[in-house]
């Protein structure tokens, strides 16, 4: 089975960044020249970029009606300069649920490493690149970082929400972006393996209970949280603070607690919040 | 990819695929029985659209996905949507019947595994597991020995080299499958040498390449 510690062995031992040891892993792997692996990143790359601006226009409506124009509303009160948190971390938030309300609305997106979760990638990379001023091959190489931990969680646990509960696609998403976070702003590989570790525990247990079924009501907002969540563990490791528990046992974990989830909670919308007399309302409106 | 979900979307297209590269030609009716998680929640990501943009020949990131039942109405593909308890299987699965204009018919049971990963489990009754990352051949032939043999041997030749192998019959000389997963793509020659052995009933080869 594959492990992360495997990538942070070989990335620690040859000087390279743990993107530059999954790339090279791809090209043997799947016998395709490195340019040709990175132009492929490039495109999904654009795709995030395209989907973020066209979230945040706010002119979408979602496939059943529910939802759509919230990123807007995020992002015009960071440019009038009254967020709370701050422009990148509100940046951050509004990217995520513009991506996510693109999903909801049957437009383009990148699965990163799931449609549902596919908000939390593109918003911390992106709000990455933008707060350091980084080139795009940075993020590029960000993108492998957590493609490498993406592989991981597939091989070990699970990334389907129907299997192993929203933690396996929002969990492992915010894992995948913290990851990459602490890459991009020049953290070890080794870093990397804690910040996933910090920000996937945050998520243990999560379980998948949309409201109606769509991946609407609570996901969208969950992409924003999810980045905010990623961020947190990126700074806390960036600041020197280590997981107690190493990466791969927090995989396994989850793919432990993913087991001991009811059907009920796992993309059936027979449970949880999808259940609630609120949430059986909206069922019965659409 | 287009949205919502990877695995009740972008899955649920390339199963679409999978069924139809397996058919070997555009079905003209489908009938798709959904299991679990695709019964409860499918509509709401416009997996029944998935599904029949998939059954047309559309990719994953085809923007034509949310007009898929019209466009299939169109062009006179007749599908029909039914939940189905299919036993002990992935939450999201569907099972496929197909039927082609000449006659031609498959059975595909497939399962959308997460983040737009699938696996096919079972053709007519046959289990299987092809995950569509391969060039994959799917060789219906009856059961006799040597067959096997031949199947490789033209593989070597042709210089190409096998991922993965699976063999299984219905009873002793009867029908048998055997899966081929390959590293190497494979080309229109190697097939129409596959499909003159003897005892091979039918030939294809399927990826989602």
């Amino acid at each position: 089975m594959r492990a992360y510690m495997d990538f942070v062995r070989q990335a620690e031992a040859e000087g390279l960044k743990i993107g530059e040891v999954v790339l090279r892993e791809q090209e043997l792997e799947l016998e395709t020249a490195q340019e040709m692996l990175l132009k492929r990143m490039r495109e999904n790359l654009q795709v995030m970029r395209e989907s973020v601006q066209k979230g945040l226009k706010g002119n979408l409506r979602s496939f059943s009606g529910l939802s759509g124009g919230e990123a807007a509303k995020v992002e015009a009160r960071r440019l009038r300069g009254e967020s709370l948190t701050g422009e990148r971390f509100s940046g951050a938030i509004a990217k995520a649920l513009a991506v996510a309300e693109v999903n909801a609305s049957m437009g383009k997106i990148v699965a990163a490493p799931t449609a549902g979760s596919c908000g939390v990638l593109p918003a911390v990379i992106l709000t990455v690149e933008e707060a350091l001023g980084l080139p795009e091959e940075a993020s590029l190489l960000g993108l492998f970082s957590a493609a490498g931990l993406g592989m991981v969680i597939a091989d070990r646990a699970t990334v389907s929400g129907a299997e192993g509960g929203c933690q396996a696609e929002i969990g492992s998403a915010a894992g995948m972006a913290a990851a990459a976070a602490v890459e991009m702003a020049g953290g070890s590989p080794e870093a990397t393996a804690q910040a996933a570790a910090i920000a996937m525990k945050s998520f243990l247990g999560l379980v998948c209970d949309p409201v109606a079924g769509l991946v609407e009501v609570p996901c969208i907002k969950r992409n924003a949280t999810a980045a905010a969540i990623a961020l947190a563990a990126a700074e806390m490791v960036l600041a020197g603070i280590k997981s107690a528990i190493p990466v791969d046992e927090v995989i396994d974990t989850m793919a432990d607690v993913g087991r001991q989830i009811p059907c009920s909670l796992r993309e059936t919308a027979q449970g949880g919040l999808a259940a609630t007399p609120t949430g059986r309302r909206i069922q019965l409106t659409i | 990819m287009v949205g919502p979900s990877s695995s009740h979307t972008a899955g649920a297209v390339r199963l679409g695929i999978m069924a139809r590269k397996i058919l070997g030609v555009e079905p003209d009716k489908a009938e798709i029985r959904l299991h679990g998680s695709f019964a409860e929640t499918g509509k709401g990501h416009g997996t029944n659209l998935a599904f029949a943009a998939g059954l047309m020949g559309m990719g994953t990131d085809d923007e034509r996905i949310p007009q898929a039942l019209a466009l299939a109405k169109e062009k006179g593909l007749d599908i029909q949507f039914t939940s189905a308890d299919l036993g002990d299987v992935h939450p999201n699965t569907a099972e496929f019947h197909l039927r082609a204009q000449d006659g031609r018919s498959a059975v595909v049971l497939g399962s959308s595994i997460g983040g737009g990963q699938i696996k096919i489990v079972a053709i007519n009754g046959f289990p299987v597991e092809i995950s569509g990352d391969y060039p994959t051949l799917v060789i219906l032939h009856r059961d006799l020995p040597g067959v096997v043999a031949q199947v490789t041997s033209l593989l070597a030749t042709a210089q190409v080299n096998i991922a993965q192998m699976r063999v299984s019959r219905e009873k002793r000389g009867a029908q048998a499958l055997t899966i081929v997963e390959t590293d190497q793509p494979l080309d229109s020659s190697v097939m129409l040498l596959l499909r003159k052995l003897p005892a091979v009933v039918q030939a294809i080869a399927v990826d989602l390449g």
